[in-house]
């Protein structure tokens, strides 16, 4: 031909638009209003953290890449897992806590396991879980938000532990989650207080402000994970981008919910269908964990079938770490757990076959 | 309001581009200075050449006989002289003979007239469409008569007409909706004749209201037997199980053929080719190809002889207005890109596309993150992404255990990858060196 350079490769010719850096900063996109969040409540030392975070992880994948002959940085993975470690620390965390979990992350977990895509658990996860059991005491200081008290106010727990000490101590049998917050003294703002009481003058719905708080993220807890809101508006943007689908998180928080609504009484003294599961969906890592963490690709399974069993597998072993285990870092665990279990169920569960299912051809075809 | 079906599984929604060339009615393509006819136009064996070089041929005759059953007959689209018979190569890497066949300065004029074909019966009509060389125009190319051969014993439920071309920028299909209405619709109720189907169903994709319209129209203004079914728009619903699952919800058992569900397939294309066979005896010479693509300087709908040169077809669409990064035979999906302009179109070519550099074809592949999409995608029901990796590792056989061999190579994985990893190329590579 006379001169154009024409490419001949094989079919198709078109391709949507979409990449994999296109996917990672899509998600830290929908993170960014709940990491925001964070910040506004914890403060400066909250967006130090995250930065911290973030520069450790894209720093380490850097190197890593420098080393191998790379360039993987622009991808985003780092960034996202960079991110999402931020968002699991507390804002007081030392700022070794953040750099040792971003190295974990990217070094341990998702390098010598062979990159991006080759990894088993989530690298954020797992750097996350790390730090925890390294520095226990360290992860365990929270301060409570500048919407329930002073700024700066440090050493609170949250609505989670004192949930859990209450039992194990014991001091306040036959209570709902509810109860035992506002028996220990439990701090609400007078926002929540307020949607509480709408609640149960026109519609006539018990609903405690606890709820209300945890909801939109007027907690003690992790930078990231305290507006449950906020994550929810990051997720629906990913499910409209069609980035995830919600064939996890759906049947994660379904298959968690059933569980606590009727089993969760029992650990509190009441009978069967007594479990407050709305409070516990809104605290600790749930939502983050169902949303951001479950739904990782890498780790999760290919197929929808897969993807229900694997939610639904995480919902029990969350429920049972958090009524029945001595261990915070419920979500987690039960993330990790159900991790292992995905070459298994991508094996089993495969997509039907086109075509596999014959009707019968009817009576008349024969005539 | 009108409930309108699509297949379930899979499938995927790129942008259609049809606009391009909607609105660009049928154009005769001008003589062409030399015409490659190539024997082998079809799917089955290569048809045997009936002339030698130097012979001189009238229009519609019969230079190529069929070989074996799965085979078509080959007729000259004009009158000329064959200069020579060499091997060419078409757009689909395919190499086979073809006549050379220089035309006459003066063609004659109206060699088609309308003969009587209502007394004919079905074994004679199917005798006719053999003989005129009618395969499919879809892409696949199938022999007509094959396709149309029913079984002794076996009932034919549904004959389905597809009018669905769901290939983006392709427009013939719809133009002849559009255009020859009536033609097309006597073109099935051929079909109809041979097949003798309970029913007749037009699966047409609602992107195309205007032949949807028109199509209802002529039926009820002639009362024929026939069913226009408007579906929703997803690729590939044009594939025949996609087609079939839409139109009658039944599912074609892998490795099985559409009468197996009790259902004949044939294109509007096809239809079209079978009113002029039986109707005007007039064999498959010539058909409507869509030029478009962004590099083309216009877009058009042309009505092209068989065996003229892409260069002819390009240089009528008034050349490229850029340089263009691929040209294409057939859709973008699953079409072939080719580099020589001076292929032949043949009985099944349906567009010669002159595409832009997509940017999102050339991006670097980078890491399966298995994130599924490809599975998703794919309507068949296969793992992709998994097959790949079976491929890529010289593990055929268990690729085979997971059904590699249902893969139609519709594209649909490749096209949704965000990982750009060429999984059609892959199942391409598999089929061919799993065979063996």
């Amino acid at each position: 031909m006379e001169g154009p350079k024409l490419i001949v490769s094989s079919s198709p010719h078109l391709h949507a638009k979409s990449s994999t850096a296109s996917i990672m900063w899509d998600v830290s996109i929908a993170l960014t209003p709940a990491a925001l969040w964070g910040v506004y409540v914890f403060g400066f030392r909250a967006l130090a953290i995250l930065l911290v975070s973030i520069a450790s992880a894209v720093g380490i994948e850097w190197l890593l890449g420098r080393l191998s002959k790379e360039t993987t940085i622009g991808d985003g993975s780092a960034f996202l897992t960079g991110l999402l470690i931020g968002m699991n620390m507390p804002a007081d965390a030392a700022f070794a806590v953040p750099i040792i979990a971003s190295t974990f992350a990217i070094f341990v977990v998702k390098w010598t396991f062979g990159g991006l895509g080759a990894n088993w658990i989530n690298p954020a996860l797992a750097g996350r879980v790390f730090v925890f059991f390294s520095f226990t005491g360290l992860m365990n200081t929270y301060r409570m938000p500048r919407t329930l008290s002073a700024p700066d106010a440090v050493g609170s727990a949250t609505m989670l532990t004192e949930m859990k000490l209450a039992v194990s101590e014991l001091s306040s049998p036959q209570l709902g989650s509810a109860a035992i917050l506002s028996d220990v003294g439990y701090p609400f703002t007078s926002f929540a207080q307020s949607v509480s009481s709408w609640f149960q003058q026109a519609l006539g719905i018990p609903l405690s402000p606890y709820t209300v708080d945890a909801f939109f993220g007027n907690m003690a807890g992790c930078i990231g994970e305290v507006s449950a809101f906020l994550l929810i508006v990051g997720a629906i943007y990913l499910i409209v981008k069609k980035v995830i689908t919600w064939h996890t998180p759906l049947s994660f928080i379904v298959s968690f919910s059933l569980l606590s609504w009727i089993f969760g009484g029992l650990r509190n003294g009441l009978g069967v269908f007594q479990g407050d599961f709305v409070l516990q969906l809104f605290t600790g890592g749930m939502m983050l964990g169902a949303l951001f963490m479950a739904t990782d690709m890498v780790t999760s399974p290919t197929t929808k079938k897969g993807m229900v069993v694997f939610g639904t597998g995480i919902g029990f072993f969350t429920f049972i770490f958090r009524f029945f285990g001595s261990l915070p870092e419920a979500v987690s665990l039960a993330i990790i757990l159900m991790n292992i279990f995905v070459p298994t169920i991508d094996r089993y569960l495969m997509p039907k076959r086109f075509g596999e299912v014959v009707k019968t051809p009817k009576k008349e075809a024969q005539a | 309001m009108e409930r309108i079906p699509t297949f379930r599984k899979g499938g995927v929604h790129p942008d259609d581009k049809k606009v391009l060339s909607n609105g660009q009615a049928i154009e005769r393509l001008p003589m062409p200075q030399e015409l490659l006819v190539p024997l082998s136009q079809h799917l089955g064996a290569p048809a045997t050449p009936l002339k030698a070089k130097g012979d001189t041929v009238t229009i519609g005759e019969k230079i190529g006989e069929a070989s074996s059953f799965i085979s078509a007959n080959i007729h000259a689209p004009v009158q000329g002289t064959i200069t020579d018979i060499r091997k060419v190569t078409l757009a689909n890497s395919v190499i086979t003979d073809a006549f050379i066949i220089t035309p006459d300065a003066e063609q004659p004029s109206d060699t088609w007239t309308e003969q009587p074909y209502d007394e004919l019966s079905a074994r004679e009509l199917l005798d006719i469409v053999k003989e005129m060389g009618v395969v499919g125009t879809g892409g696949a190319t199938f022999p007509t008569h094959v396709k149309l051969s029913v079984p002794k014993g076996k009932r034919v439920e549904a004959l389905v007409v597809n009018g669905v071309e769901c290939e983006p920028y392709l427009t013939a299909d719809h133009r002849l909706m559009l255009e020859q209405t009536d033609l097309v619709l006597r073109g099935i109720m051929i079909a109809a004749r041979i097949t003798d189907p309970k029913k007749i169903i037009i699966g047409v994709e609602n992107n195309k209201k205007d032949a949807i319209r028109k199509l209802r129209e002529v039926i009820a203004a002639n009362s024929y037997p026939i069913l226009v079914t408007p579906l929703k728009v997803k690729y590939p619903q044009g594939d025949e199980k996609q087609l079939l699952k839409a139109t009658i919800n039944r599912e074609i058992p892998s490795g099985k053929l559409p009468l197996d569900v009790g259902a004949v397939v044939v294109n509007v294309g096809t239809a079209f080719a079978l009113y002029e066979a039986v109707a005007l005896r007039k064999p498959l010479i010539d058909r409507v190809v869509t030029i478009s693509g962004e590099a083309m300087e216009t877009k058009r709908n042309v009505r092209a002889p068989i065996g003229a040169k892409v260069a002819d077809l390009v240089a009528f669409a008034g050349g490229f207005s850029h340089e263009p990064e691929k040209i294409i035979s057939g859709g973008p999906m699953m079409g072939f890109a080719f580099y020589d302009d001076q292929v032949p179109i043949i009985k099944g070519s349906s567009g010669i596309l002159a595409l832009d550099a997509d940017p999102a074809t050339q991006a670097p592949r980078t890491p399966c993150i298995s994130c599924g999409r490809c599975v998703a995608a794919c309507p068949m029901g296969l793992q992709p992404t998994k097959l790949y990796r079976l491929i890529e590792n010289r593990r055929y056989e268990e690729a085979m255990k997971l059904n590699l061999m249902d893969c139609k190579e519709c594209g649909c994985c490749s096209y949704s990858c965000p990982a750009h990893i060429p999984l059609v190329h892959g199942m391409k590579l598999g089929k061919r060196l799993g065979r063996k």
